[in-house]
């Protein structure tokens, strides 16, 4: 069933990305200073809220970086596997049914006829103009006006249901978990979640997770039978695209960092420590890369990659592989402007760290400028690095809605919120109004944005060193 | 018998919540006099600026009285709502803060910070506000008030804004005025103005002062009574004189004993061993049992309030045995040979040798950054030390003594002269030859807390300076050398795999100490490392820093201001004024009988824990010039009360006198000659 696994550009450095996290909290586990402020993080009702729905999102995208070309039996009898030229993820086969269900064209969330009327054939031979059936959404129903109402009331309890259930039997695995550390055993561990008496708030966490899933769960029990967010003009489903979006979304907000990060921390550094001309020279790169507007420089560099990539077609294999070269290039150009906050930060931050006396201690031992700056600056420079990464996540994410919306952002081919939202403003121009698009991206993105900014205050607030004292 | 206007009855102020909120006032009665100045004296961290803002009502946020009551007259403070409360602070109550670079708002004139509280009290036109401004000013004794009014913050001097800081707190005429370690952060000399015009108002206005100080000099100052506080707690009050004479508790007899100075010399000093304990927890047995010599069973009980006389009384089971508390001498304290090893005289090369150092840092402006002046922060310094001695150099904030202590080690490079040390001349060395010969000069800062990494293990940070030396060849060398270094420091073997926030300040600076001493340095600069302590902490680290000179051979050049320091550690003393030594001699003969103006001027505004000796303050006018544009001829002739017109013409020679002392004086030549 499994074709050749595919790594597209984009893939490997999320993998690359997550091996980089992954060591990162290696090293924090053993370091105090890091440590601290994470556990603080994770002790807030907000922090662990958050993160529970940040881990979907990113289980979601990471699924979506698994990519594979299928191959499959062209003809039964030749036993000859044909490669397809189409490359699809792991979370594509995990939503297979959503993929595959094309409609012709617009139908309304929920809705068991099309959103346009068409000439139907009626068995009598007659044609008549109505809205016709969907071939998929509400197929299952044998009249749709009569029994409509009642089915998707059923499926919701049977989602919420399966949900809730989920929950309680997750909710027993961690008091399970949680009992061998606890004196009261299994039932005081369920005392100490329940009451939210325990130092790291499972309750809200636990609460957050049972809402996810009941809502998941319902939209997996509606979507099998319905289009839960409707179809687009070509008929696909819009539930499904906004679920490809979030890869999307969580690459131009990640990537960009991981591009811009090694610059921003080198260069900045480097100008607070040494000073004098290497100062000036790095200060005077970032003041003029700061003066060019930064909407021109991506939309010329995105007109150039797409002048190229179309004289040279032949050099990409699939559809997929060169929209993921433009997201690629995407998020480069977008670390390309928007590493210069940081660097000043930086800068500043190490231009203090110089004068502070334990610098000048390492100086006076005759310490070498490498060996203080890995062991001196970069360590105390690090909170800010991570606010920042954290802070400017949400700002990219959103700022990919904007590019794609004015046409600069990723492939057109892509599914991205930005791009739905971009096919929204004819849709909205119509009459009657195809309204679900929009909604679709603004739902998904709001509620990214909004964890992503919730989580980030709180990551914040940890690692603020005058805002610890305080409490 | 005076009226009483401040009574305070058991006030209690807890800080957190939670189970084990901070008792940081744990019932504290008190009683202020009109007109009378009281002091309330204690180390950091015993609760005496709570108590201030309690009687404010000024808490931070996570701040909370809990209990007890304060009465400003008739008025009770507590019960007040927030807007009566408001009328009393700045009215009949003013509070002056420890820092006057904070206090103001820098974007405002002064003139609009004081009339703002003067509308408040006086209501009024503009005309009469702007001219109760100026009166005000005239008052706190600032010259020219009337174009001073129309300046900003960043415009005066540390000491002029605290006088604008008293102007405010003046406006609403307050009958209480609480100052919060007003000179803590101001120089000697300018600490001695201020003081003197607390005094003077004090005698105009008829207010009661409460004065928060650590400073046992300030308080034989100025203060009329004087209560200790430890740990959350008042543990002794008395009048000055009697506090001064006789102090009861044995917390108050070691902090007398603490102190440095010149009889002290050939013997360690009284250390009050541990720390003020924890104050997030309730006492059963007396606060300070640990850490007193005189304990015994009783003391197991928490000791009452024993009252010994109207308005004295001490907190303490021993005070009943009064007679015998004054009678038995506290225990001898240990002699220790001071110097045993060093022959005078010898004519042994000197260690290090600077001649004419001068540190100048340009100050560039425009779009160019086109050079138009210099900073010249030290300007021609010479001075010797040699090898297990102690020089001490002496001078107000922003005379350039820092700036010395970096440019002899060259973490600033010099403008000019020369540094020689050990056959080396540091100026011209560079990059790895220079890093080779840094392990015989080292330095020890300040602020302890700023001169460690916070993120590094303390056995990393000692080891540091080793491994950038190659000193012990492998990882248990130095992990050994590590442990035997915190024995000598006196610090438990386990802290090497500790942080640096896990120590208290005095056990900091011993980790800096032990940090330098692990490259076996020659010569340490010493860069104020005890002015960020407490007393009690300061005299283990003084004897510390003794006793280590004598068992290694250590040559210190000791960079302070505090006067009572260089009488019990130095050898030598060199007092700079604005980037020249201006006079240079051996300790006892220069602080026995200075000579140049600046020295007689400065050493008598240290003021002294000894409210008996009666010694005339010379008040100087004005404050430091700054570095960047030095009067012509002798930098000091504009504050000089012997200023001659020659000068104002050429800075004069620094002359070596028949008594072999060094002093740059037109003056003393001409006494001389």
């Amino acid at each position: 069933m499994m074709g050749g696994l595919v790594i597209l550009w984009t893939d490997a450095l999320v993998f690359l990305l997550l091996l980089f996290v992954g060591a990162f909290g290696v090293y924090a586990a053993g370091k105090e200073h890091l440590r601290g402020p994470w556990r603080l993080v994770v002790r807030s009702r907000v922090g662990v809220s958050t993160l529970v729905i940040l881990s979907f999102y990113v289980a979601v995208g990471l699924l979506d970086s698994v990519h594979f070309e299928p191959s499959y039996v062209a003809d039964p009898q030749a036993q000859d596997r044909v490669q397809s030229t189409e490359v699809v993820s792991l979370f594509d086969r995990l939503v297979l049914p959503l993929r595959e269900r094309q409609e012709k064209t617009y139908s309304a969330p929920l809705a068991t006829h099309l959103y346009a009327k068409e000439n139907i054939e009626q068995p009598g031979g007659t044609m008549i103009r109505d809205y016709p059936r969907l071939q998929y959404g509400g197929a299952h129903l044998a009249n749709p006006a009569q029994d409509w109402a009642g089915d998707v009331l059923r499926l919701s309890l049977i989602g919420l249901v399966k949900g809730l259930v989920l929950t309680l039997v997750l909710a027993n695995i961690l008091f399970a978990l949680l009992a061998p550390r606890r004196a009261g055993g299994f039932a005081g561990a369920a005392r100490e979640v329940l009451t939210g008496k325990g130092q790291i708030p499972w309750r809200s966490a636990l609460i957050t997770l049972g809402l996810l899933l009941m809502v998941l769960l319902w939209a997996v029990e509606l979507s099998g039978r319905y289009h839960l967010l409707g179809t687009d003009k070509v008929g696909e489903d819009v539930f499904y695209q906004a679920l490809k979006s979030i890869r999307t979304g969580l690459l131009i907000g990640t990537l960009t960092t991981l591009v811009m990060l090694p610059a921003a921390i080198l260069l900045g550094i480097m100008a607070g420590y040494f000073r004098g001309w290497v100062d000036d020279l790095i200060q005077y790169t970032y003041t003029t890369l700061n003066s060019i507007p930064g909407v021109l420089l991506i939309a010329a560099a995105i007109l150039m990659l797409q002048i190229y990539m179309s004289n040279h077609a032949d050099e990409f294999d699939s559809l997929v592989e060169r929209a993921d070269l433009r997201l690629l290039f995407l998020s480069i150009i977008l670390g390309v402007t928007s590493w210069t906050g940081l660097c000043r930060l930086l800068r500043g931050e190490s231009m203090k760290l110089h004068e502070v006396d334990y610098v000048q201690a390492a100086v006076a031992f005759g310490v070498g400028h490498f060996q203080i700056i890995v062991r001196h600056i970069l360590p105390n420079v690090l909170h800010i690095v991570l606010i920042t990464v954290v802070l400017d996540f949400s700002g990219l994410v959103l700022a990919e809605a904007v590019l794609s919306y004015v046409n600069i952002g990723v492939d057109p081919t892509m599914n991205s919120w930005g791009n739905m939202i971009n096919s929204a403003r004819l849709e909205m121009a119509r009459e009657p109004v195809v309204w679900w698009s929009l909604l679709a991206a603004m739902i998904f993105m709001f509620t990214l944005v909004l964890s992503a900014n919730l989580f980030s205050d709180v990551v914040r607030d940890a690692f603020d060193p005058r805002l610890r004292s305080s409490r | 018998m005076s009226e009483i206007l401040l009574k305070v009855e058991n006030l209690q102020t807890w800080l957190g919540s939670g189970e084990h909120p901070v008792r940081a006032v744990d019932g504290i009665d008190l009683q202020i006099q009109k007109g009378e100045t009281f002091a309330l004296l204690g180390e950091s961290g015993c609760g005496k600026s709570m108590t201030a803002l309690s009687l404010m009502r000024l808490l931070p946020p996570a701040g909370r009285i809990v209990g007890g009551d304060v009465y400003l007259g008739k008025t009770a403070l507590l019960e007040l709502p927030e807007y009566a409360m408001r009328e009393e602070r700045g009215g009949r109550m003013a509070m002056i803060f420890q820092e006057p670079m904070t206090s103001l708002n820098p974007v405002l004139t002064i003139g609009r910070q004081i009339g703002e509280a003067v509308k408040i009290r006086d209501g009024g036109d503009r005309r009469a506000v702007a001219q109760r401004v100026v009166e005000l000013l005239h008052s706190v004794g600032i010259p020219d008030p009337v174009r001073r009014v129309g300046e900003y913050p960043h415009q005066l001097s540390g000491g002029m804004k605290q006088r604008v800081m008293i102007a405010m707190a003046l406006a609403g005429r307050p009958e209480l005025l609480i100052a919060d370690e007003p000179t803590t952060a101001l120089d000697v000399t300018i600490q001695a103005q201020v003081l003197a015009l607390l005094k003077e108002l004090q005698q105009q206005t008829g207010m009661a002062i409460l004065l928060i100080t650590h400073d046992l000099g300030v308080v034989a100052e100025v203060a009329d009574r004087v209560a200790v506080m430890y740990a959350g707690q008042i543990i002794e009050q008395a009048s000055r004189d009697r506090f001064f004479d006789n102090p009861q508790h044995p917390y108050s007899r070691k902090l007398f004993q603490s102190l440095p100075d010149a009889g002290k010399r050939s013997r360690r000093l009284a250390v009050i061993s541990g720390n003020v304990p924890p104050l997030n927890q309730v006492f059963t047995a007396c606060r300070f049992i640990d850490r007193c010599d005189r304990a015994f069973e009783d003391c197991e009980m928490a000791p009452g309030w024993t009252e010994l006389a109207p308005g004295q009384g001490v907190r303490c089971h021993l005070a009943g045995f009064q007679d015998a508390v004054s009678i038995v001498e506290l225990p001898e304290v240990e002699h220790a040979p001071v110097n045993a090893g060093s022959s005078p005289g010898s004519n042994q090369e000197p260690l290090l040798q600077v001649e004419q150092l001068k540190v100048h840092f340009p100050i560039h402006k425009g779009v160019f950054k086109r050079t138009v002046g210099h900073v010249r922060a030290v300007d021609g310094i010479s001075l010797s030390i040699d090898p297990g001695k102690t020089l001490a150099l002496v001078g107000e904030s922003g005379c350039g003594k820092t700036t010395v202590g970096k440019g002899i080690l060259q973490l600033v490079r010099p403008t000019a002269g020369t540094v020689r040390f050990a056959g080396d001349e540091m100026t011209r060395l560079k990059g790895s030859a220079l890093r080779s010969r840094r392990s015989a000069l080292q330095i020890i800062f300040q602020d302890p807390v700023a001169s460690m990494n916070p993120r590094m293990l303390v056995g990393d940070i000692i080891e540091e300076g080793m491994k950038a030396q190659r000193i012990g060849r492998t990882a248990e060398q130095r992990r050994a050398r590590v442990t035997e270094l915190l024995g000598q420091v006196g610090l438990p073997d386990d802290s090497a795999s500790r942080y640096p926030h896990e120590f208290s300040g005095g056990q900091r600076q011993r980790i800096c100490i032990a940090r330098a001493l692990a490259v076996d340095p020659k010569l340490i600069i010493c860069d104020e490392p005890t002015s960020a302590l407490d007393v009690s902490v300061q005299a283990q680290i003084l004897n510390l820093l003794k006793m280590l000179q004598n068992s290694r051979g250590l040559a210190f050049l000791f960079i302070t201001h505090n006067i009572s320091v260089v009488a019990y550690l130095a050898d030598e003393v060199a007092v700079m004024y604005l980037g020249r030594i201006v006079e240079r001699g051996e300790v006892g003969q220069l602080l026995a009988a200075p000579r140049h103006p600046y020295t007689q001027a400065l050493l008598s505004a240290v003021p002294v824990a000894d409210p008996r000796s009666k010694h005339e303050v010379i008040r100087l006018e004005g404050d430091m010039p700054s570095p960047a544009n030095p009067p012509a001829g002798c930098h000091f002739h504009p504050r000089c009360p012997f200023a001659m017109p020659r000068c104002r013409e050429r800075y004069p020679d620094l002359n070596r006198l028949g008594d072999g002392r060094q002093v740059s004086c037109y003056k003393v030549e001409q006494e001389e000659a």
